[in-house]
Formats: structure tokens, C-alpha cells, sequence
């Protein structure tokens, strides 16, 4: 059904992920499929990471942590952006296509009052494979 | 030596990374001075002459032919002294800091960063709270001051070639329009919108540039441009010193107001050149940011400011440049009416207030980004609508002063933060050395 599934991941709130990671992994493992983890970050320092290198090899160790924790084939891609805040929705579009993923399994919170459009429901309206949301709770 | 570490390349192209710089710090005032400046350097009557040159015009207008060259050399020199090293090495000093501290030392992009050597962790606590807020304000209430000042000299220019009525209505509008062309911008990003819009627009003045350079006489004014470029080495250093000068005029009411302008636009203006700047080495960032733009400003005050005083010179009665910028004081028409001297002025007037406005939006938009990311602690990935609000926040300040009143009350208030600021970038001075001597050879 599924061979490789993409999961996008924010480093810095990865302890909310926990519900759309086990769904991502558990889905993989069903059909036996390949986990990309894909992280957007921007040129600057973060919280999570102070040059694009850095991230990256934190976006690797992340990935090795998901494959030993769930027994599945990981591995990670670490996108970087001049402006990661508007540039994140097409990017990870892009990424989907570029490396052949057939699910996008991504964590979202809960909708509320004040919504801007997310990134989950601009993911699921432009990405040309299946979208799948997971609340986070 | 070089921004973000041995290994790293260069974020953007040098087309686009010149337009950035330019678009975001200076583009709106040389549309604005470019002819301004030299006309009125050139011929003022007012006593306040640079270093009390010559005066062009005798008192009752008629032109002393032995006089014009003297003031035509003194006015470019006294013109470039504003615009080329001394502003562009201001912005240097910012943007070198905040790019070395971000990229090499991974703090934070934030103001308070390039404090770091001076002030330790401290930094995290208020006195870094002080510093990031001031630079918040100085940008927001520049930008908001000058979009308002600017709508006015849009409008008195669509009134001028177009006869559009010169009203507070109008003003809001265009208020409204920039900043929603700001706001589209912002929303499209740096690379979609900001970078876009700036390529735009250097292409627009480039041509606007080529076409008045050969328009007004390419040989006689290229000719002018290297004479300024002497004068200006030769005159920099009598301009910089305060003594035996009788020029109180020029001294104060000009050149300190630009010293005080540049400085309270440093921090807006440095941490948008530090964050497109990464990739770049110390050397080609000291060549691009402070030796090739300035060449460029005092080519382009050459053209314009020489393509106005060919003008009056020529025609002493007739020269609307002379009518607006000398017999009547009509600053924000001066661009107008030099362009009204040449060949094909609807076509090129349009595209004078065109670039005014663009120019606006592409101020608008990366100071709307460097608020969004000072105000979020250095973070670039805040949520779309914090921008959307501090670009909307500005266009709504700009209106609030325009029809309530007290834009040039505020925006001497944001200028005199240049006092201050002066020896805050000392000491971001010491900081640049003691960062540089820390990095590994």
C-alpha cells in the first residue's frame, strides 16, 4: 500500500510529536515501508540548533532514535530556508515529490478560534500524495 | 575569514544581495536627495554654502560663469560626504556584527547579541531587553515616520506630473497601498517577495539611472563624476572637521541631521544586511557593503545632481529645478522637475513615482521583518501573523500621525536616538575586534 513515508518534524517541539510519530511508524510497519523525517530550518541559530549542520546531524540522531525505538527503516532530510516561516509549506510540498514519498503522516494541535491557515491544512490542500493529520493529544 | 564558518556559501547572488542592500537602506533617499542635493548644495542662497564656497548665481540670478565650476565641485563633494563612506560604513559596523556574532559565534540574530563580548550574559537579562526594544522602536517609528513623510511626497509628486489633488485622503491611500504591497511582500517571504521586489526595483532605477546619465550627456557628466570623486577625496577631511568653519548652515542643519538619520536607521538596516549576508567573506562584505555602494551613491548623485545643475546652468531662468529648489523650496517636486528638463518626462516621472513607492514597500517589508525577528528574540521562524501584525502596525501608525498630526515631531524623536546610538556603536566597534580575535586562524 505504502513504501516510503514522509514524517516533517519541528526539533524544537519534538515531545508533542509523540502521537503522529507512532502513528507515522506503526503505518510503516505495517505496509514495511521507509520513514523519511524531514525538518525545516532557517541559516540562523535556534533553539534547537546554531548552524544548518548542526541541525542536520541532530535531524540524523533524531531518525536513528525513531528507527531503533519503533524497528523501522529511517532516515532524515534536513531542508534549509532563507525564511523557514512562509517557505516551510512548499518546501516540504516539494520534498514529498522530490523524494518519492506516497504518505505524509505530520502532527497538528487542535484547531481554535483564531486559526491562521496552518501548515497541515496547507500541506494537505497542495501535496500530491495522501496527507495524514495527527492531533497532537 | 568568513560569515557562517570555512565550509559555508553564499546565501544569494551578488545582484540580488546588492539590491537588498540598497532597497532596504538607502533607495528611498536617493530618490529623494539625488537631485535634491547637489541643486541645492550647488546654488544655495541661504548662507549655508559647504565650507562657504562660491555662490553660482549673483543676487539678482543672473549666472557668474567664473564661479560654477568651483560650486559644482564643492557641491558633489559636499553631497557624496553624506552618502557614500560614512553612511555605508555605519551599516557595515552593525550588519559585520550581528552577521559575525550570529553565524560565526551562534548567538542568537538579534541586537543585543553583538554585545555580547562587552556586557557577557548579561545580554539575556534587561540590559539586552533595553537594547532589543530600543532598536524595535528606532525601526518601527523610523519606518512609521518616514511612510508617512513619504505618502506626502508621493502625493505632491502625482500632483505635480498628474495633477492628482494633494489631500489627506490620497496620502492615506497610498499609506494603505504600500503597506499592502508591504504586506504581500512579507507574506511571500524573503526570496518570493522582499528579494523580488528590491531586483525590481534596482532594475527600474538602473534604468532611470542610464536613461538621465545619456539624456542629460553622458561624456559631460561621467567627466563630472570623476571630478566629483576627486573632490571628494580631497574635501572629505575638511568636511569632517569642526573647525575654522563658518558654514553653520550646512554643518548642522544637514550634515548632522544625516549623521543622526543614519544612525537611528542602523540597526533596522545592519541586522537586514546581516541576515542576507551569510556565506560571505569579512573582506568581500567590507567591499560590497561599504566600497562599491558608496561608489554607486556618488555615481548616482553625479547623474541626477549633475543632469539638475546642467539644468540651471543652461536655462537660469527657466529651470523648474531652480524654481522648485531654489526660488521656492519645494523639495519633494526637485526629482520631478529635473526630469521634466529632459526628453520623454510623463514616461520617466512615472517611473520616478513608481520607484518612490516601491522603494517605500521595500523598506517597509524587511524592517516588517527585522521587528518580526528582533521582537521574537532572534527567532526567523515566528508565526506568519506576528509579521502580518508588525507590518500592519506600521502603516496604521503612519496614518495615525498623518491625519492626527506630530510626524515630524516623532520622527525627530527617532532621529535624536541617534545621539545615544552613536556610542553604542563604539561600542559594537570594540565588539567586531574582540569577536574577530577570538575566531580560529
Amino acid at each position: 500500500m505504502y513504501t516510503h513515508i514522509m514524517i516533517p518534524v519541528d526539533l524544537a517541539h519534538a515531545d508533542r510529536l509523540d502521537r503522529a510519530l507512532k502513528t507515522g511508524a506503526d503505518i510503516a510497519r505495517l505496509y514495511g515501508a521507509k520513514v523519511t523525517y524531514v525538518g525545516v530550518t532557517g541559516v540562523q541559530p535556534s533553539k534547537v540548533a546554531h548552524t544548518p549542520e548542526e541541525y542536520a546531524r541532530k535531524l540524523s540522531e533524531f531518525a536513528r532514535g525513531q528507527a531503533s525505538a519503533y524497528g523501522i527503516e529511517a532516515g532524515s532530510k534536513p531542508i534549509t530556508a532563507h525564511d523557514p516561516a512562509v517557505e516551510i509549506d512548499h518546501m516540504l510540498v516539494d520534498t514529498a515529490d522530490e523524494i518519492g514519498a506516497d504518505l505524509i503522516v505530520a502532527g497538528t494541535h487542535d484547531p481554535h478560534a483564531f486559526d491562521w491557515p496552518s501548515h497541515g491544512g496547507k500541506l494537505a490542500s497542495h501535496a500530491h500524495v495522501s496527507v495524514l493529520l495527527v492531533r497532537g493529544h | 575569514m568568513r560569515l557562517g564558518g570555512k565550509e559555508s556559501t553564499p546565501d544569494y547572488s551578488y545582484a540580488g544581495w546588492f539590491a537588498m542592500l540598497f532597497a532596504a537602506g538607502m533607495g528611498i533617499g536617493l530618490m529623494f536627495f539625488g537631485v535634491l542635493e547637489p541643486a541645492y548644495y550647488f546654488a544655495t542662497p541661504w548662507g549655508d554654502e559647504p565650507l562657504g564656497t562660491v555662490r553660482p548665481f549673483a543676487e539678482d540670478g543672473a549666472l557668474i560663469e567664473a564661479n560654477v565650476e568651483e560650486a559644482r565641485r564643492m557641491a558633489l563633494a559636499a553631497t557624496s560626504y553624506h552618502w557614500a563612506l560614512h553612511p555605508w560604513a555605519i551599516y557595515a559596523v552593525v550588519a559585520l556584527a550581528l552577521a559575525l556574532f550570529t553565524y560565526n559565534k551562534g548567538l542568537p540574530l538579534t541586537i543585543r547579541s553583538a554585545f555580547y563580548p562587552i556586557f557577557g550574559d548579561r545580554v539575556w537579562g534587561w540590559w539586552g531587553h533595553v537594547i532589543d526594544t530600543l532598536a524595535v522602536f528606532a525601526t518601527l517609528f523610523g519606518l512609521a515616520t518616514s511612510l508617512g513623510f513619504g505618502a506626502q511626497q508621493a502625493n505632491a509628486g502625482m500632483n505635480y506630473v498628474y495633477g492628482l489633488p494633494n489631500t489627506t485622503t490620497v496620502q492615506v491611500i497610498l499609506i494603505v497601498a504600500i503597506t499592502a504591497i508591504a504586506l504581500i511582500s512579507v507574506l511571500r517571504g524573503l526570496d518570493g517577495g522582499v528579494k523580488v521586489l528590491s531586483e525590481i526595483n534596482m532594475g527600474l532605477a538602473l534604468l532611470l539611472l542610464l536613461f538621465v546619465l545619456f539624456a542629460a550627456g553622458a561624456a559631460s557628466i561621467l567627466t563630472e563624476f570623476g571630478k566629483g570623486l576627486v573632490a571628494y577625496a580631497r574635501e572629505v577631511v575638511p568636511l569632517s572637521t569642526p573647525f575654522g568653519r563658518e558654514d553653520d548652515g550646512y554643518r548642522q542643519d544637514w550634515t548632522a541631521f544625516y549623521w543622526a538619520w543614519w544612525i537611528s536607521w542602523s540597526p533596522f538596516v545592519g541586522m537586514f544586511i546581516a541576515r542576507v549576508s551569510r556565506g560571505r567573506t569579512v573582506r568581500e562584505f567590507i567591499t560590497c557593503v561599504l566600497i562599491i555602494p558608496s561608489l554607486v551613491c556618488i555615481l548616482w548623485m553625479a547623474v541626477f545632481g549633475g543632469a539638475a545643475i546642467n539644468d540651471m546652468i543652461a536655462n537660469p531662468d527657466t529651470s523648474a529645478v531652480k524654481a522648485n529648489v531654489i526660488d521656492a523650496y519645494a523639495p519633494e517636486l526637485s526629482l520631478f522637475a529635473m526630469l521634466e528638463s529632459l526628453p520623454l518626462a510623463a514616461i520617466t516621472s512615472t517611473i520616478g513615482v513608481i520607484l518612490v513607492v516601491v522603494f517605500f514597500v521595500t523598506s517597509s517589508d524587511s524592517g516588517s521583518l527585522v521587528i518580526d525577528t528582533i521582537t521574537a528574540g532572534g527567532k526567523v521562524d515566528a508565526p506568519v501573523p506576528q509579521r502580518v501584525f508588525w507590518c500592519t502596525f506600521e502603516g496604521l501608525v503612519a496614518i495615525a500621525l498623518l491625519i492626527g498630526g506630530g510626524l515630524g515631531a516623532l520622527q525627530a524623536m527617532v532621529i535624536s536616538t541617534g545621539l545615544p546610538f552613536t556610542i553604542v556603536l563604539l561600542l559594537i566597534c570594540y565588539a567586531i575586534i574582540r569577536g574577530l580575535m577570538s575566531e580560529p586562524r
